[in-house]
Parts: C-alpha cells; sequence; structure tokens
C-alpha cells in the first residue's frame, strides 16, 4: 500500500514570512514588518477592490454590468440595511458600512475561490478572515469608532444607554452590570463569529478534500480496497456541495457582519427615540 | 486517565455546547417559513430580521466552540 498523505486540517491556517521585511522595535515590542501569506493576499484582495471600483467609478445611466454589480452591491448595504434599520440620518455612515462589506467579502470569497491551496510545496492562497488577529481588528474597530461616535454625538448623556428607562431603581443595580456586560461582549462576538464560520467551514472543506486522496490511495492497492473509490468520488462530490455552501456563507457573514454594524449604529444615531 | 487524554474529551463535551445553537437555528427558520408561507408578501421584509437573528443564535454556538479552542490550544 502506497505511503498516507497526512491529514493536517489546521496546517492552511499556519502563517509563514514570504518577504522578510525590518523589524522594529517600539516600547519594547517587536514590530515585524515582513510580507506573510496573510499580509499578501490582504494586498490582493485591496487591490482587487480598488480596480473594481476605479474601472466602475464613472457612472453612465445605462449600467454597463461591472457598475449594475456594483450597484446591486450597493443596494445591500444602502436599500436592505441602511435605510430600513437607521433611516436617511444613517447615509453619513454608508461609506464605512459599505467598506466594511466589500472588504470582508472579498476576503471571504478569496479565501473560497481560489482554494487550490499547495502548489510546489508552498501554499498560495490564504483566507485572511480565518485569522482572529484579522476579524478582532475589524471588530474592535467598529465597535469603539460607535462608541466613540455615541460620545461625541450625545456627550456623557451617552452612558444611559446602560439603565433602561422605566425601570424601578432597585433593579438597577443588577440591570447596568449585565447591560454593560452585553454591550461590551459585542465586539469579542462580531470578531468570533466571522472567525468561527471560516474557519470551520475550511477545515471541513480539507477534511473532505484529505478523504479523496487517502480513499483513493487505499483503493489503488486493488483487489477488495478498490471499493474505497465510492467514498473517495462521494466525498469529491461533497467538496462540490460544500464550495457552494461556502460561497453562501461568505457573503452571509459580510452582510451579517455589516448588519451588526449598522444595528449598533443604529442605537447611537437614533439615541434616545425610543428605538 | 492522562491530561492530555482529559483535554481532548473536555474540549468534544464542550462543544454540545452547540445542541442549544442548533435547536435555535430550527426555530428560527421554522418559524420564519411558517410565517413566509401563511403570509408571502412580508416575508422579504423580515429576511433582515431573520439574518441578525441567526447572527445572534449562532453566537451562542461559537461561544461553545470558543471554550472548545480555548481548552485545546490555550491551556
Amino acid at each position: 500500500m502506497a505511503e498516507q498523505p497526512a491529514i493536517e486540517p489546521m496546517h492552511q491556517f499556519l502563517i509563514h514570512k514570504l518577504v522578510q521585511g525590518p523589524v522594529f522595535q517600539i516600547g519594547g515590542v517587536n514590530f515585524d514588518m515582513s510580507i506573510t501569506n496573510s499580509v499578501a493576499s490582504m494586498l490582493v484582495g485591496a487591490a482587487l477592490i480598488v480596480v473594481f471600483f476605479l474601472t466602475t467609478a464613472r457612472g453612465s445611466i445605462v449600467p454597463n454590468r461591472a457598475q449594475a454589480v456594483v450597484e446591486a452591491l450597493y443596494n445591500i448595504v444602502d436599500r436592505i440595511l441602511v435605510t430600513p434599520i437607521i433611516g436617511h440620518h444613517g447615509r453619513p455612515y454608508i461609506p464605512y458600512l459599505f467598506t466594511l462589506f466589500m472588504v470582508i467579502a472579498v476576503l471571504n470569497l478569496m479565501g473560497v475561490v481560489l482554494a487550490f491551496g499547495n502548489l510546489a510545496g508552498q501554499s498560495w492562497t490564504f483566507t485572511v478572515t480565518s485569522q482572529l488577529a484579522v476579524t478582532a481588528t475589524l471588530a474592535v474597530l467598529t465597535f469603539f469608532s460607535v462608541f466613540i461616535l455615541g460620545f461625541i454625538k450625545h456627550g456623557p448623556k451617552f452612558l444611559t444607554l446602560f439603565a433602561p428607562s422605566g425601570m424601578p431603581p432597585a433593579l438597577l443595580v443588577f440591570m447596568v452590570p449585565i447591560e454593560m456586560l452585553s454591550y461590551f461582549v459585542r465586539p469579542i462576538t462580531l470578531a468570533m463569529r466571522l472567525f468561527g464560520n471560516m474557519l470551520g467551514g475550511h477545515v471541513v472543506m480539507s477534511l473532505f478534500g484529505s478523504f479523496v486522496v487517502a480513499l483513493g490511495i487505499v483503493a489503488l492497492s486493488g483487489g477488495v480496497a478498490t471499493l474505497a473509490l465510492i467514498p473517495s468520488v462521494l466525498s469529491f462530490a461533497m467538496i462540490v456541495a460544500l464550495t457552494g455552501l461556502e460561497l453562501v456563507v461568505a457573503i452571509l457573514q459580510a452582510f451579517v457582519f455589516t448588519a451588526l454594524a449598522t444595528v449598533y449604529l443604529n442605537e447611537v444615531v437614533n439615541f434616545g427615540h425610543g428605538h | 486517565m492522562e491530561a492530555e487524554a482529559a483535554k481532548l474529551i473536555g474540549a468534544g463535551l464542550a462543544t454540545s455546547g452547540m445542541i442549544g445553537a442548533g435547536i435555535g437555528l430550527g426555530v428560527l427558520f421554522g418559524n420564519y417559513l411558517q410565517a413566509a408561507i401563511r403570509n408571502p408578501a412580508a416575508a422579504a421584509s423580515q429576511q433582515t430580521m431573520l439574518f441578525l437573528g441567526m447572527a445572534l443564535t449562532e453566537t451562542m454556538g461559537l461561544f461553545a466552540f470558543v471554550v472548545s479552542l480555548i481548552i485545546l490550544f490555550a491551556s
């Protein structure tokens, strides 16, 4: 029997350096400016978004195909999220929300569409959003910009967010800590949701991929073992189905992240309006 | 029992918290479909709320996932 390849579903998430960069030391903390596969994927994603929007920025009344795609994407953020949830006061925040949506959607999709894994012993594609550091950065950035915006717009009065109105004073002792806990757990859940979904999906896909190879090698040894071809082919069919599912999940998670950011923003913009 | 084995079993047990998230998602989508079939005209307008509910329900399952990851890799 031929040698079995090792099944390593977590191997695809390893970060390795592609180009060694300078290392800065600020306050005893090392900042390694090397280009890793994570950074490279983010640069490619950013380049894709910029090129996509540069080619469609010159709008015409009768849109061509690329412009129609951009308008459909914009409508997801504007007509489905911001206008129904916040109202027209939310329009100034659309650029941030739309950027968030596009970045997450493109990085997610790059992980699925370009998932051909290892070529020549080097993994070329990488799902950036399956790194907790990346999703946590997006979540913390979103959460604290919304939180600080609340203080800018409403001043110290914003702290009454943690004390629901019409509450008996005796209950406030319990309610305020609970409200604060459920408020400050938000960046963690935002980061974990995206991270967990992308990690989970890719681990499952990778596992089925290694089944195809491992069972195929078993089948090659001939005799009764040839029957192993059946689960091998079934695993391959499963990968095709899972890729379809992952495409949906990629867009859906970008949508959900943006939707939650919109809901958090709504509390700030429509603060005290009983929404 | 070896500590390593206990860790793996514990990580597996920790994922049982996802049962609740599974039930929750079933209730959520089941009720949405029921309502959507009764009143298809109103279905599209509630889709955003459906996905928001899905995201919040999923969070509970993800907490279990995180606990299991902490047991596996951070202890």
